[in-house]
């Protein structure tokens, strides 16, 4: 799950974290007023979307008295915020943050994630702060430290204090960020974060260390134990359609072809969706309806499968090994029969009772294409949209 | 032979009561599975499905020289039932529960190191020597025994690609689902060092998928050390977008890594066949082995 950078600085806060001073605002009175409050010589208006590059896209400016936080705080709430996140359509800004202006005197990175490899948590820092870390990654790699935190003993006092001295810090520099760098493990972990990303790490011209940007995002098998993360959820982020088809335990995720599919697995879906490009078509989405799939998850997939204007045919793909396919295939007449489906659709059931599922679907007075192999199913489905 | 399951095997089932683990029980059993006893904290005493339930997996074990378990217990407790497998010193096991946190699997993952518990999983399939012994959710009667090995990052992926081996007339040894977590207990490095060693094995099929770098360091292994038996290798999610996650917790692409394309070229390079369509892993292992 994904947070605004607000939230994540809320969180950070708790945890002892330093942050700049600031509030959020969703309206521009309410911007200017907490601009009046920080005082100070300028304040930072930032815009909230769940997508980095904010600034290159205007979503980030500086203001020089609370009137003028006010005016950009007009300009970016309700506007269409774009960067190369977002995607061409972008995203509306709901909620601006008001931050307290911060000389700064160096631009540092600090993240933590899960190293797949290793299976352990890893502390990584570069001097290369504000740019992107995969460009530094794959341009320079040896401009990104890292410690890797051993499960038994947690991120060490040592650890924490080589990563300070390899970025070059210095005197009470130095402490201020070993004070951060634990600080900010305490609070991903305790969060149970699958990412904690401070970038840019500042070193103020005062010596101060303090994440000017913050991103957190929650690993989602964990949430159960978090519900104040939970609360922080802004399904105004997030595809309604993908929301609905959480509600029934649906996997969805919206693409941009035209061929809708349904398949049981997530495996099995992103290969049927692999096929069905090397066939010549695009997938219109990534619907997995779990393993075991059932004649009522078909008909909540057919239902957000249509409300993709884009799709001009469906292919349904099921590997019925404890479900037995003769049932899916009652559920999917069913599921047709009180729908007014106008596109296409292919069948194709493996697996348990295929035989008798595909008898079925002959029987029925609806139009199905019934495909014997994941081949002939994908080159039905593109030849009808083609 | 085979690797991890065979007729020797005496299986505790852990969660034996719940729906799930009830379910599964009775279609293990049903496989012809050795499932020897069942553990439900609370519930020692009953038997369940004429199975006897304890209240620990210590107890089970003692009673009934179990060597191996499989899990099925809810996510917020799956992370100890594996760690209290793995205390009892059980050879093998089996996490089928999907959903455990990523940060718990860190410390399972440690503790195991230098254990005798070999861990598959979780959120996986689990592992089928047909003919001998399911330990597993898989359908029975799609496998045939014969000689090809398969380790598979997904569920029903794994069961398409054993009903296109059957339909070629290809048994299988042992098929894995090593799950789709980020932290799984068995990679394919660790299973195909086991395929290597097994005289019944003549083929292995990776079945991979986007995310982590898995199927990279198993290219790697296989070349590294002449991995004596022809590979035929499937990566599923070339059209997947980055920075989403395809259903399973491990299947995304972030900062660059984790691409199908990157991974079929790596595994190309090792010497690897990769199929460039899931619909024909059965005709490629049938020309590897003719």
């Amino acid at each position: 799950m994904k947070i605004h950078e607000y939230q994540a600085k809320e969180i950070l806060r708790r945890y002892d974290v330093a942050v700049p001073e600031g509030q959020v605002a969703a309206s521009p009175e309410e911007a200017r007023t907490i601009a009046e409050n920080l005082g100070g010589d300028t304040v930072v208006v930032k815009a909230q979307i769940h997508a980095g590059g904010r600034g290159k896209g205007g979503g980030v400016k500086l203001a020089k008295f609370p009137q003028e936080a006010r005016e950009f705080a007009a300009e970016m709430l309700g506007m269409n915020l774009v960067t190369h996140q977002t995607g061409p359509e972008g995203k509306e800004v709901h909620t601006v943050l008001i931050e307290q202006g911060v000389n700064i005197a160096r631009e540092l990175y600090a993240g933590i994630v899960l190293d797949r490899g290793v299976a352990r948590n890893a502390f990584m820092v570069s001097t290369e702060g504000g740019v992107e870390i995969e460009a530094v990654a794959a341009e320079t790699p040896e401009k990104i430290l890292k410690e890797w935190i051993d499960p038994a003993v947690g991120f060490r006092p040592f650890q924490a204090s080589r990563l300070a001295f390899g970025l070059g810090l210095t005197g009470s520099q130095v402490k201020s960020a070993v004070k951060f760098f634990r600080s900010l493990y305490r609070a991903y972990r305790e969060t149970d974060a699958s990412l904690a990303e401070i970038n840019p790490l500042v070193v103020t011209s005062d010596g101060d260390v303090l994440a000017l940007d913050a991103k957190m995002n929650f690993d989602d098998n964990a949430l159960y134990r978090h519900q104040d993360i939970l609360d922080y959820r802004d399904v105004t982020e997030e595809d309604p359609a993908e929301i609905e088809a959480s509600k029934y335990d649906l996997n969805y995720i919206n693409l941009d072809g035209n061929v809708g599919c349904m398949v049981n697995g997530a495996g099995l879906a992103m290969a049927t969706m692999d096929i069905i490009k090397l066939s010549g078509g695009e997938p219109a989405n990534f619907l997995d309806v779990g393993g075991a799939a059932s004649p009522e998850t078909v008909q909540q997939g057919f239902k957000i499968i249509l409300r993709d204007v884009k799709v001009q045919a469906i292919l349904i793909n099921i590997f019925g090994g404890i479900v037995r396919c003769d049932r899916v295939a009652q559920g999917i007449i069913d599921a047709l029969e009180g729908m007014d489906v106008k596109v296409p659709v292919v069948v194709r059931l493996e697996g348990t009772n295929s035989r008798e599922a595909a008898e079925l679907l002959e029987a029925s007075p609806l139009e199905f294409s019934v495909a014997q192999s994941l081949r002939e199913a994908a080159e039905k489905s593109v030849a009808v949209v083609t | 032979m085979s690797i991890l399951a065979n007729k020797d095997t005496r299986l505790i089932v852990q969660g034996i009561t719940g729906s799930e683990g009830s379910f599964h029980t009775e279609q293990m059993v049903e496989y012809g599975t050795n499932v020897v006893a069942g553990v439900t904290p609370g519930k020692g005493g009953q038997t369940h499905q004429e199975i006897p339930v304890y209240n620990t997996v210590r107890e089970a074990v003692h009673r009934h020289e179990a060597n191996a378990s499989v899990i099925f217990v809810p996510p917020p407790f799956a992370a100890d039932a594996i760690l209290e497998a793995a205390e009892a010193e059980l050879n093998l096991v089996v996490c089928i529960t999907e959903g455990i946190p990523v940060q718990e699997m860190i410390q399972v993952h440690h503790y195991l190191q230098g254990t005798p518990t070999r861990l598959v999983g979780p959120n996986c399939p689990g592992v089928i020597t047909p003919g001998e012994a399911k330990v597993g959710i898989m359908p029975g009667f799609i496998h045939s025994a014969g000689s090809v090995g398969i380790i598979s990052r997904s569920g029903t992926l794994t069961y398409e690609a054993v009903h296109q081996l059957t339909e070629h007339g290809l048994g299988q040894s042992t098929a894995i689902g090593i799950g789709g977590d980020p932290i799984i207990g068995s990679t394919f490095t660790d299973l195909l060092a086991l395929f290597a060693e097994d005289p019944a094995t003549e083929a292995v099929v990776l079945i991979g998928e986007i995310g982590g770098t898995a199927e990279e360091e198993a290219a790697r292994w296989i070349q590294e050390t002449g991995f004596p038996k022809p590979v035929v290798a499937f990566v599923a999610g070339r059209t997947a977008p980055p920075g989403r996650r395809m259903g399973h917790a491990g299947a995304i692409i972030s900062g660059g890594q984790g691409t199908a394309d990157q991974k079929i070229q790596t595994l190309r390079e090792a010497g690897i066949t990769v199929c460039e369509s899931p619909a024909v892993i059965g005709e490629q292992v049938a020309e590897v082995l003719a």
